[in-house]
């Protein structure tokens, strides 16, 4: 890890002053390029950690910084994949708008936008659909036409917040290696935040598990797994075997690996 | 297949409706040609829609139909121009929004004919009165519609607008107005019934010499006047209020069918 994208410090969150904290105290950093996974039981502030990281939601102590600078407001380049697609998605847009409305933000030319956003259609496999709505997909096509639009969009920092928890489990698979060709073809920076144990070990270079809240880092470990991954073998490996299970032990007895 | 289920349904309900129409027709000619009730009360059925279609003819009465219709329209143009960006701010700023709940239901309740008398005292007895009147009472479901709109915006919806750089203007624009906009057109599809209805009262009370349906009928209860005349201004009085429902429902269907289908999903 040369130079830190992301930094959480400290960070500290609660939901009414005086309420019990959701965030207690979280550190970590995410390189340049790296794709870090955050893993935590249900409830422990994963979503509000990364609103914090996004400039959706002001931390209570602490600070995130992207790329040294402070966060106070949504930092540009930041792309963020909702759980809910269905809400996240402009249901009176077709698929092409949805994909195209970020882009109107940017100084780019007609053509630019319409061959990003035909690639990027592409790229997840929905360039049939582009004159569709967004109810008219299923919700593994849904998330695509999400992952799509955050594709578009050229982000250097990708935000997704358990994007395939709501999909059934071989849309999810196609999903994930959907996630790490793009990944792997536009080299942003990527914070995954998922419930899903097998998902944040078979996705990551990194897995930041967080304790249940008020949430602190349990423990943060590195996956030792070769790349281009595999839904078949990789899962096989030892490695992978035994990297799971050392971060289910962790989220089972949380405590166990702080400093 | 579905198509052709849909078209199939509505035909039968198309049916159905012209045999309720028939049997009401029917019974209400036998009813009078069999003298049951007295005809210097309920003239022949038959005998009314033969007047209807004379006076559908009359120029006279055309601009009457013209003049209620005015009133109607800019009525609720008015309301709409008020309501729809006060709607917006009002269902924008919580504070806003509390502020104002209390002054909204002290006026909401009064009922707009109530107003008609201090609208004539303000206003004449022209097409002014009528349009305020109208407005008056039609600003109502807009307002609380678009409110209800703008607060119902989806946070999700609004965070991914905010998450991609957009800055308040931009997701009102891009986010809170176009899925708002359903409601609102609720609200101004309801409000549509109701400026019919006031139009139609603020003549009969108002009077005056500017046409009117409503101005019409009142002309047409001095004594020797044909009592089918009444009869069949009340049916184009209604069938006036069919159509612009039948307009407003099908605008609804065009314009807002993703708003049903993707609540419908969801």
């Amino acid at each position: 890890m040369t130079s830190a994208r992301i930094e959480v410090e400290h960070l500290g969150y609660r939901y009414a002053a005086g309420g019990a904290p959701a965030l207690d105290d979280v550190s970590f950093s995410v390189g340049q390029g790296e794709f870090v996974s955050i893993v935590g039981p249900s409830g422990s502030g994963k979503t509000t950690l990364l609103r914090c990281v996004a400039g959706l939601a002001a931390p209570t102590s602490g600070e995130v910084r992207i790329d040294g600078v402070v966060v106070r407001d949504v930092p540009p380049g930041l792309a963020l994949v909702f759980q809910d697609y269905g809400r996240s998605l402009f249901g009176w847009m077709t698929v092409h708008d949805n994909v195209d409305l970020p882009l109107r933000r940017r100084a780019l030319s007609g053509e630019e936008r319409q061959r990003r956003v035909a690639s990027a259609l592409a790229e997840v496999g929905l360039a049939g659909s582009a004159a569709r709505y967004p109810w008219e997909l299923s919700g593994g096509m849904q998330q695509r036409v999400a992952i799509a639009r955050a594709v578009a969009y050229a982000p250097q920092i990708l935000l997704m917040d358990e994007p395939f928890a709501s999909v059934d489990a071989q849309t999810r698979s196609d999903l994930q290696d959907m996630a790490l060709s793009v990944w792997r073809a536009h080299g942003s920076t990527v914070l995954f935040v998922t419930h899903d144990i097998d998902e944040s070990v078979y996705l990551a270079d990194r897995v930041v598990v967080l304790s249940p809240a008020p949430a602190t880092v349990a423990a943060e470990i590195a996956v030792d797994l070769p790349r281009p991954r595999d839904q078949v073998e990789t899962r096989a490996m030892p490695a992978f075997v035994t990297q799971r299970a050392a971060v289910a032990r962790l989220i089972r007895r949380p405590g166990v690996g702080t400093p | 297949m579905t198509v052709g289920r849909g078209v199939r349904r509505s035909s039968r309900r198309t049916l159905r409706g012209l045999t309720g129409g028939l049997v009401l027709f029917v019974g209400l000619e036998v009813l009078t040609r069999a003298e049951l009730v007295s005809p210097t009360y309920l003239p022949p059925a038959s005998a009314v829609v033969a007047t209807t279609l004379a006076i559908l003819v009359d120029p006279e009465f055309l601009q009457a139909v013209a003049g209620t219709l005015a009133g109607w329209g800019l009525g609720l143009i008015v309301a709409s121009a008020i309501a729809i960006p006060l709607g917006l701010v009002l269902g924008w700023s919580w504070r806003g929004y509390r502020a104002s709940t209390t002054a909204i239901e002290l006026l909401r309740p009064i009922p707009s004919v109530a107003l008609i008398p201090l609208a004539i005292l303000l206003l004449g007895r022209g097409l002014d009165m009528r349009v305020a009147l109208v407005a008056y009472a039609s600003l109502w479901p807009i307002l609380l519609n678009t409110i209800y709109g703008v607060r119902d915006v989806d946070p999700v919806a609004r965070d991914t607008a905010r998450a991609f750089g957009f800055g308040t203007l931009a997701t009102l624009r891009r986010v809170s107005l176009p899925s708002a906009a359903p409601f609102m057109y609720t609200g101004v599809r309801v409000a549509a019934a109701v400026a019919l209805i006031v139009a139609i009262s603020a003549e009969l009370v108002g009077g005056g010499s500017t046409p009117g349906i409503g101005t019409w009928m009142l002309e047409r209860t001095q004594p020797g006047v044909d009592r089918e005349l009444m009869y069949a201004g009340i049916v184009v009085a209604g069938l006036l209020g069919l159509g612009i429902d039948i307009l407003m429902l099908a605008g609804e269907r065009r314009l807002f069918g993703w708003h049903h289908r993707m609540r419908s999903v969801s």
